[in-house]
């Protein structure tokens, strides 16, 4: 038998032993997704012994090296992984910035010290980590950040304000780009870590047109910070921001395919039952045409990240289109919500309580929610400016 | 990996890249119009093309082929979209000799096939009938008299129809109009009594005409396929056409696209390079990613051609639809990007966009195959 035949077989049996049952079906709503932490909250206990199996594989972390925590899996043996959990419909056992962001952006630019102490605790779920990115007067223009770390001496000392910090709240540490240097923009920015339990951190939660609260303004006022807990150079941290903001546009532009209420919920299957159908065809002819172009639009934006997964694993090709995934997909997300919206009438324009079902309400607050995701970890805009500056070789 | 072309694959890429670039630049074209050529296509360069294989590229060995496949086509298709060269790939390989591949008698493909592979045999599918696609629109006739036929109707936008050697025509042996079942496929011998061509002299400067048949007879041996089913060969032949012509599209969408963003870096205006201008830059962007996607549902449609997958007539229509929007998309923005120059007939960029609105409307634009992708989704 091939090897990979063999881990296949492994796998296959691991999981069927492993696996909860109560792991193997959808999931209810988003308390079901395991984010991990210090405040970690699992509606399930079978979550908990889920999480806890594969981590100690290092499957939270399939591919990162053994030394870290991680899987130490090739590509190949992860896309088995991945497909075995497909196979038998298992959850994801844990959502993460650190396995997403940071871990990644560690993995290549942290000292071996670094590496060991934060990448480990990531892989087992038992630190949640957020992302001090964004700040009032710094959002397309990141660069611009002012939030200042100042030498101490024997610490950094920080003082600033951070925006759209995602969970800051239930988040136990940072991972914060910090200005070094006033008289530099790229060149005076630092990548810290440090602990949101500090003293002067505080983290007071936005309340979104969704109505949800899943991003936060965040506060530091004279926070102390280790000197070990600059990552990279000092002042070289935009290398390191750049780097991350890639893994986070790869996260997001996955969206294109769906997420959030109602994301799985078949277009047609939903017309036919709030517009009715003749012959088999959705009863509103215009209406049939637009879910038409957006499956259509749909399919071909798979195609695409098939192609580019093929070409990037045969070695060629450019990598040019994955320049665009962001863009596309969070744009197609949009397009797809505004879609349901239109579907469901007035049934889908209830805010809470009796008349509605929690899939109507679910996707009327999924469609606003949406709305972020052409700005998020980079604008549209910003992405067109991207593909015109690196893949078009346009002139400023 | 469907997406990854073979090392005979890219090959053939590089032979056609370098043939249609240097053979048939888009000067070729504009010669054809402005001779007012007769054939219009260089029938040297379609010998040429034949001596390349192209001409055989779906006929197997047997039949004096290269047997390419549909993806080899493909490249060829696109490359000959880049400079808009004229020849009778669509009508004589695409569509008629797709037809005797999969309905010919034994006799029909020996006689047919090889000279067709060799550059020899041009020959039309006589099909539609009014101004928009539809295979089931016929009401061409063909009455049966005793065990021969009598083809009488009008059919129109023929393909290569005034210079093809042979016809094949769709018509009605039963059923009445727009029923799928009750249509026939005859080959008929365009210099037939009865036979009336006229060349209709179409924006693009390719090859169209109409024709009329009155009481044209035929005999059993003509007959492609069986008898009142001919709707089930063209469903099929239709989808390889559709999403070869795509192929062709993506050549021209591509090649506009190139030359527009050159032209965005050269052209100055206010002392700048208009390319550094965010109106436009957004606008050209967006195009690069409508263009990727076009990219990948082309090799899709390729390969699904290639591993005869069922869901076949779903991405023919998914990549007509996508191609034939790209297109006009891209030419129109192309002229306006060009200013007053894109507007001029020594801009090559009228040229793509009066191909690129025959193409869309060719085998179904993307109404129809919107129309069509939602009734094969089942809604």
């Amino acid at each position: 038998m091939e090897p990979i035949e063999k881990f296949r077989q492994e796998t296959r049996t691991w999981l069927e032993a492993n696996c909860p049952p109560s792991m193997r079906t959808p999931y209810g709503d988003d308390g079901d997704t395991v984010w991990g932490g210090r405040k970690a909250v699992f509606n399930n206990p079978e979550a908990k012994i889920w999480l806890d199996r594969m981590a100690k594989r290092g499957w939270t972390a399939p591919t990162w090296p053994k030394t870290y925590g991680g899987g130490g899996l090739s590509k190949e043996e992860n896309l088995v992984l991945s497909q075995e959990m497909r196979r038998i419909k298992a959850r994801v056992p844990l959502a993460s910035f650190g396995l997403w962001m940071l871990g990644p952006a560690l993995l290549e630019f942290a000292s071996e010290e670094q590496k060991q102490k934060f990448l480990p605790p990531i892989v087992r779920g038992e630190i949640r980590w957020c992302q001090g990115y964004s700040e009032p007067g710094a959002g397309s223009d990141l660069a611009g950040l002012q939030t200042r770390a100042e030498d101490k001496g024997d610490h950094y000392l920080v003082n600033g304000q951070k925006i759209w910090t995602s969970y800051a709240d239930k988040a136990d540490w940072i991972f914060c780009l910090v200005r070094t240097d006033t008289s530099k923009k790229h060149d005076g920015i630092s990548f810290l870590l440090f602990d949101m339990e500090s003293p002067g951190v505080e983290a007071r939660p936005i309340t979104m047109i969704s109505g949800a609260s899943p991003f936060c303004e965040t506060f530091f006022t004279d926070v102390k910070v280790p000197k070990e807990n600059l990552v990279g150079e000092l002042n070289k941290g935009w290398t390191i921001a750049k780097r991350l903001l890639q893994h986070e546009r790869e996260m997001i532009s996955g969206m294109g395919l769906g997420s959030g209420v109602g994301s799985s919920a078949s277009l047609e299957s939903l017309a036919k039952d709030y517009f009715g159908e003749n012959n088999g065809r959705i009863a509103s002819p215009a209406l049939r045409e637009h879910i038409a172009q957006q499956k259509m639009d749909a399919k071909a934006f798979a195609l695409t990240l098939q192609r580019t997964a093929e070409e990037a694993k045969a070695g060629i090709g450019t990598g040019a289109a994955s320049s665009i995934f962001k863009y596309y997909g969070t744009e197609l997300n949009k397009r797809r919500y505004e879609l349901m919206l239109e579907i469901l009438g007035t049934q889908g324009l209830g805010w809470e309580g009796e008349g509605f079902t929690p899939t109507e309400i679910g996707i009327t607050r999924s469609w606003l929610r949406s709305k972020g995701n052409s700005i998020e970890g980079g604008t549209s805009e910003v992405q067109l400016n991207v593909v015109a500056k690196r893949v078009l070789g346009l002139p400023d | 990996m469907a997406f990854v072309l073979t090392e005979e694959q890219q090959l053939l890429r590089d032979t056609a890249t370098q043939f249609f670039q240097q053979r048939v630049p888009l000067s070729n074209l504009r010669h054809l119009r402005d001779t007012k050529d007769p054939y219009g296509f260089d029938r040297s360069v379609w010998k040429e093309m034949a001596d390349l294989g192209f001409a055989g590229i779906l006929t197997p060995e047997q039949y004096g082929g290269t047997d390419f496949g549909p993806v080899g086509l493909g490249l060829v298709l696109e490359q000959s979209g880049r400079t808009l060269a004229a020849s009778p790939l669509i009508s004589t390989v695409l569509l008629c000799g797709a037809i005797v591949q999969l309905a010919g008698s034994a006799t029909q493909r020996q006689d047919i096939l090889p000279t067709i592979a060799a550059g020899e045999t041009i020959m039309a599918l006589a099909l539609e009938e009014g101004p928009h696609h539809n295979p089931t629109h016929i009401a061409t006739t063909a009455a049966a008299n005793g065990a021969s036929f009598r083809i009488s109707g009008k059919k129109t936008f023929v393909l290569d129809g005034h210079i093809a050697d042979k016809l094949i025509v769709a018509a009605r042996t039963s059923g009445k109009y727009d029923d799928k079942s009750g249509v026939t496929l005859f080959i008929v011998d365009p210099k037939a009594e009865g036979v009336s061509i006229t060349r209709t002299h179409m924006v693009d400067s390719r090859n169209a005409a109409n024709i009329s048949f009155d009481k044209v007879a035929v005999g059993e041996d003509d007959i492609l396929g069986s008898i009142d089913g001919g709707s089930d060969v063209l469903e099929q032949v239709l989808d390889i056409a559709r999403i070869g012509i795509s192929a062709e599209m993506l050549g021209s969408i591509q090649e506009v696209f190139d030359t527009t963003v050159e032209y965005l870096k050269e052209r100055k205006q206010f002392g700048v390079p208009i390319g550094s201008f965010q109106g436009l830059k957004h606008r050209i962007a967006d195009l690069f990613a409508e263009i990727e996607l076009c990219r990948s549902v082309v090799l899709d449609g390729l390969a699904a051609l290639e591993a005869r997958r069922n869901d076949v007539p779903q991405i023919a229509s998914l990549t007509k639809a996508r191609l034939s929007d790209t297109a006009r998309n891209m030419t129109n923005e192309g002229l306006q990007m060009r200013g007053g120059m894109g507007m001029t007939d020594q801009f090559d960029i009228g040229l793509f966009m009066k191909r690129a609105r025959v193409a869309a409307a060719t085998f179904g634009d993307a109404n129809f195959h919107r129309d069509r992708y939602a009734s094969l989704e089942g809604f």
